[in-house]
């Protein structure tokens, strides 16, 4: 009998949907063709390249134009970050003031870090509450007459909770009208695509970076939306793709995967319910079944597909390696599954102690998770957690 | 990632759990983070009678104590106190280098546990 498997990290990835990499697989060998060439195999791969624009603009409700490839989301978090930072200070003798939340991801934590540290920017990292989420008022108390770029994730990956992104959009391109800086709004939205809103001029962005594998499309590939008039600098140099932006023979068969993806997104609108009621389940069960256990982050503001618990006692590396030892797959925040040996910056910032980190368990369902998944979590978790909590003592 | 040595160290540990009356116990914690590692042993003729461990950690961190509960077991303390790092990790079929720490963690509990044998007895003899 071939074990049972229950992927639980839809976070970290997804399998690449069949009728993605159907779409995909006449551009490896037979549409080969550089999409810069003249002649008809380059132009097959052009059409690729082109079509799959169109797919993610319209399901960003922007301009093919607005639409840039790049090699994933940490790429794009990135580029937003130097690229509006190097137009400020050609413009500017000021420092470029930046505000972000304390709990982004290291894409966009990391290269921030950097420009401080080198003395390039000012940058408010904004707290978030114990729930997990920021208030708007904070970001508009944190802006000031050099701010160039706000950042915020619209749905954190670790524990899912999503941020009020077209509030403070509304906020920000109010401000923009009386000020002499402009103020561009960036956010991640990685891990919202799959379930939340991404039209840009509902959510008020001027930019926003999203990722192939984290919906059902190859890895590798991402974007930035940006909008039209937004100034930033190149991310590569060199023949000129990307309308200048970012040079590099384009990453066909994936550009053609990230489209079919979106596209595939837009269809599958009933997803978003099933999950919750699956992963409601889950959560009552576990809170239900294990004793000393807890769940981080708003119930309320949460993607419908994470649930992230601590479990008094135990420590994360070793439920997840009990867990994969009987096909179930999910993440962990612990310091010990990470090569720093740090806990995870997201749990510490809403307010978790180093032993609640250490003892947390992150489930994402996805597309194919179902109600047996779940009832087999629910019947293994338990006996897992009660038997390390004999080995620890605790 | 893990071999199968420390996997089944992980799944089926040995001389798991607390023990009563011991002679000396012995724990470590890495405040990096966040684990803690215990030994309980029974000593008799200058040997390691009886020893039992509890664990908070990762899964090497438990498949560490429950191997070196096996490897001293029997041992006399001098005999005890000689494994390495180097030992445990090649009965168990190597770690990955980022978890070596978690060896040198049963090492270090191990020790602590001998030591404070050895400084009761100077006690009492005293
Ligand atoms: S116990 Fe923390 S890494 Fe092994």
């Amino acid at each position: 009998m071939k074990k049972r498997e229950v992927y639980l990290d839809n976070a970290a990835t997804t399998p690449v949907d069949a009728a993605v990499f159907k779409k995909m697989l006449p551009y490896f060998s037979e549409k080969y063709g550089n999409p810069s060439s003249v002649h008809k195999i380059g132009d097959q791969a052009r059409q690729g390249v082109e079509k799959a624009r169109q797919q993610v603009a319209s399901f960003l409700n922007c301009l093919p134009d607005e639409i840039y490839f790049t090699a994933g989301a940490t790429e794009s978090d990135n580029w937003i970050i130097n690229g509006i930072v190097d137009i400020f200070r050609k413009d500017n003798s000021d420092k470029p003031h930046l505000v972000t939340l304390v709990f982004e991801h290291k894409a966009i934590l990391e290269p921030i870090r950097v420009l401080e540290k080198r003395g390039l920017i000012e940058v408010n990292f904004l707290p978030v509450s114990k729930d997990g989420l920021i208030e708007v008022k904070e970001v508009e108390k944190a802006i000031k007459k050099n701010t160039c770029l706000v950042s915020i994730m619209y749905a954190n990956s670790e524990i899912g909770t999503v941020q009020p992104i077209s509030q403070i959009g509304n906020l920000i391109s109010q401000l923009n009208q009386k000020r002499k800086q402009r103020i561009v709004f960036h956010t991640d939205a990685v891990q919202a695509v799959n379930y939340l809103n991404c039209d840009v001029n509902n959510l008020n962005v001027d930019a926003l970076s999203l990722s192939g594998h984290k919906i059902y499309g190859p890895k590798g590939i991402g974007a930035l939306y940006l909008k039209k008039r937004t100034l930033i600098t190149s991310l590569i140099r060199g023949g000129g793709h990307e309308k200048g932006k970012r040079s590099g023979t384009e990453n066909v068969p994936g550009i053609v995967g990230l489209g079919e993806a979106l596209n595939l997104v837009a269809k599958r609108k009933n997803d978003g319910t099933k999950i919750k009621k699956l992963r409601n389940k889950l959560i009552t069960g576990i809170l239900r079944d294990i004793p000393d256990s807890q769940l981080n982050g708003s119930l309320e503001y949460r993607l419908p597909s994470n649930a992230n618990f601590s479990f008094k006692g135990v420590e994360g590396e070793g439920i997840i390696i009990a867990l994969s030892e009987q096909g179930i797959y999910a993440a962990t925040g612990s310091a010990c599954a990470s090569h720093s040996l740090k806990p995870s910056h997201v749990l510490t910032a809403i307010g978790l102690s180093d032993e609640q980190a250490h003892a947390s368990v992150r489930f994402t369902l996805g597309r194919q998770t179902t109600e047996s998944d779940i009832n087999y979590i629910l019947e293994v978790l338990p006996k897992v957690i009660k038997r390390l909590r004999l080995i620890s003592g605790r | 990632m893990y071999s199968k040595e420390v996997i089944k160290h992980f799944k089926h540990p040995k001389n798991m759990g607390e023990m009563k009356n011991p002679d000396a116990v012995g724990e470590v914690g890495n405040p990096q983070c966040g684990d803690i590692l215990k030994f309980y042993i029974k000593v008799d003729d200058n040997k390691i009678k009886d020893i039992k461990f509890e664990t908070l950690g990762c899964a090497v961190a438990i498949a560490v104590s429950s191997m070196m509960t096996t490897m001293v077991k029997g041992k006399t303390l001098n005999q005890a106190a000689k494994i390495t790092m180097q030992d445990i990790i090649k009965e168990l079929g190597g770690l990955p280098f980022f978890k070596h720490h978690c060896s040198s963690l049963a090492i270090q509990a191990l020790k602590k546990a001998i030591d404070s044998y050895k400084d009761n007895l100077t006690e009492k003899v005293s």
